[in-house]
């Protein structure tokens, strides 16, 4: 437990020490503050339309700007996670401080769970960060909280099992570029390939990432799509481990 | 007390150790010689627990390091061929990480820190990022730090590379002072550093023990290399074979500066009749004196004997 820690301890550490971690938090902010704002414009313009509310009947905060402001975000983090899970294990190599790391009194698995959550503290820092445009939006709005709540629920398992997917990139080179542009790449392709198809009972759209967080955004927290986060999540996780053990092997 | 039985490593159908057997005991140092890629990184690494081997097992303290490798770990301190540092903190963070990781117990931390920045003479640094240090300070951060857990059993990959004369001789005494309640072993190029600091010598090559010798008997055997160096004034032609008549040499060399190297028959003292024919041809004596082998000799042999 002690060795969990101290490896949480390094590496939230090593996020704050490099201006990464600051970069990261404030690119985000910015560019979903921006999306935000955007939506949040068109939802007053919308108010004052009298031919849009002919047709939908009512206006609804959670559909125009929550909704969609939890889309930007997990598009946000598809593209911010790999830059965050980059160096993780393949800087680790570059600097031979793997050797130190795997002939330390130390588990790999202990080694690779403590990066994760490393990695998450910095994930859920950026979500309580977006948060601030929804506490605006109490203040002068009456958003469905229980929508919101789910939502971000599902945004944290969304976004965790990116890292775990980054992180297992990250265990197969000693270069973090190549890292990040094969978890770009994993990723976008676990986002797409729903796409293919658009039967939600298909194959390929049971293993689209994208699919399994609409129930969220909607307010629904479905036992079936934690189970699929989850799952997602030991998935990178045991892969990570297994790619450090039989390197040791080789 | 590291006990190695039977070490084989087998990268696909490369061999990089085959069979390789030692022990050593407390306050052992061993020095570890051998050419580049004979697989001295590869048997350090298995044996800190890096990298399994293919067959074969280790012991440190009688705890197998593959069995049982939390417990293994918790005795060894180890500086890789390159020191595993992380760039971005200072030294005293550095430490204070490995401590924590290594499992160095909380109230003995700060003495172990203090005793390792001191020992390393890191004390000046010790707020400086790794970074921005120079290679011979970064060579000493990865000693302090395989010192760190105050382990029983030190390996050491290279210890003294990239450092200056007056540094390198700062380490060897170090090692020497740690070694007396330990067991070291270090890997070196510097044949004299091992002559200095070991009490044991492997040679390996191609991944295969040639030598295995306590540096005692090894300079004994050395001292004992029976051949004389014989330089007299009078060294026209003929000198040879007149050396060649005095009873028990079996064999007379001509060196390059005119002196003579002179091998007599095994046990035999040729040195009397030797001198007695010098004087009887005044040939003029002017130095007679026993070869002392080198490490290097032994080294050399050593590896070119087992490619024959």
């Amino acid at each position: 437990m002690k060795a969990f820690y101290t490896i949480v301890k390094r590496e939230l550490r090593s996020y704050f020490a490099s201006p990464l971690a600051y970069i990261i938090l404030v690119v985000f902010q910015v560019i979903s503050a921006r999306f935000f704002f955007l939506y949040l414009q068109g939802f007053l313009q919308f108010q004052f339309d009298p031919s849009y509310q002919l047709q939908t009947g009512e206006l609804n905060l959670n559909n125009l700007v929550v909704l969609p402001y939890f889309g930007t975000i997990s598009i946000v983090l598809l593209l911010i996670v790999p830059l965050i899970t980059m160096r993780l294990i393949a800087d680790e190599k570059k600097n031979y401080t793997a050797e130190l790391l795997f002939t330390s009194p130390v588990r790999i698995r202990t080694i690779v769970f403590g990066k994760f959550t490393a990695s998450l503290i910095l994930l859920i820092l950026m979500l309580l960060l977006s948060s601030i445009n929804i506490f605006v939006l109490m203040v002068h709005g009456n958003p469905d909280l229980g929508a919101v709540f789910s939502g971000y629920i599902g945004l944290l398992l969304l976004g965790a099992s990116f890292l775990s997917i980054g992180i297992f990139a990250s265990s197969l080179t000693e270069n973090q570029l190549i890292a990040a542009v094969i978890s770009f790449g994993v990723l976008l392709l676990l986002w797409l390939v729903g796409a293919l198809s658009d039967a939600e009972s298909s194959i390929l759209g049971y293993i689209s990432v994208i699919n399994h967080y609409e129930d969220f955004s909607k307010g629904l927290i479905e036992l079936k799509d934690v189970i699929y986060y989850v799952s997602l999540i030991f998935l990178g996780l045991f892969l990570t481990y297994t790619s450090l053990e039989s390197e040791r092997w080789r | 007390m590291v006990y190695v039985h039977n070490l084989t490593k087998r990268y696909g159908s490369l061999v990089a150790v085959e069979n390789l057997s030692f022990r050593l005991d407390r306050g052992d140092v061993l020095g570890f010689l051998g050419p580049n890629g004979a697989g001295k990184t590869t048997t350090m690494r298995i044996i800190t627990g890096y990298m399994p081997p293919t067959k074969g097992t280790v012991h440190i303290e009688g705890v197998d390091i593959f069995d049982n490798p939390l417990q293994a770990k918790k005795m060894i301190g180890y500086l890789p061929e390159n020191p595993p540092l992380y760039l971005d903190m200072t030294v005293a963070e550095y430490l204070d990480f490995v401590a924590d990781i290594k499992q160095v117990k909380r109230k003995e931390k700060k003495s172990r820190i203090f005793y390792v920045l001191d020992k390393c003479g890191l004390s000046d640094v010790r707020k400086r990022i790794i970074g921005h240090l120079s290679k011979g300070y970064r060579q000493r951060v990865g000693i302090a730090q395989a010192l760190v857990n105050n382990p029983s059993v030190l390996i050491l990959d290279e210890p003294t590379i990239g450092l200056d004369p007056l540094q390198i001789i700062e380490i060897r005494d170090l090692i020497k002072s740690l070694s007396g309640e330990r067991t070291v072993i270090l890997s070196t190029h510097i044949l004299p550093e091992v002559t200095m600091i070991c009490s044991k010598v492997v040679i390996i090559n191609e991944g295969k023990m040639v030598l295995e010798e306590s540096l005692d008997y090894l300079s004994e055997s050395l001292r004992n290399s029976s051949s004389l160096l014989l330089r007299v004034k009078q060294n026209g032609d003929g000198v040879k074979e007149k050396i060649m008549s005095v009873k028990g040499v079996s064999g007379v060399k001509p060196g390059p500066s005119g002196e003579f190297v002179v091998t007599p028959s095994e046990g035999v003292e040729i040195r009397e009749e030797l001198v007695r024919m010098v004087v009887e041809n005044d040939l003029g004596l002017l130095e007679l004196r026993p070869l002392v082998g080198t490490l290097e000799e032994i080294f050399m042999k050593a590896i070119s004997s087992e490619g024959n």
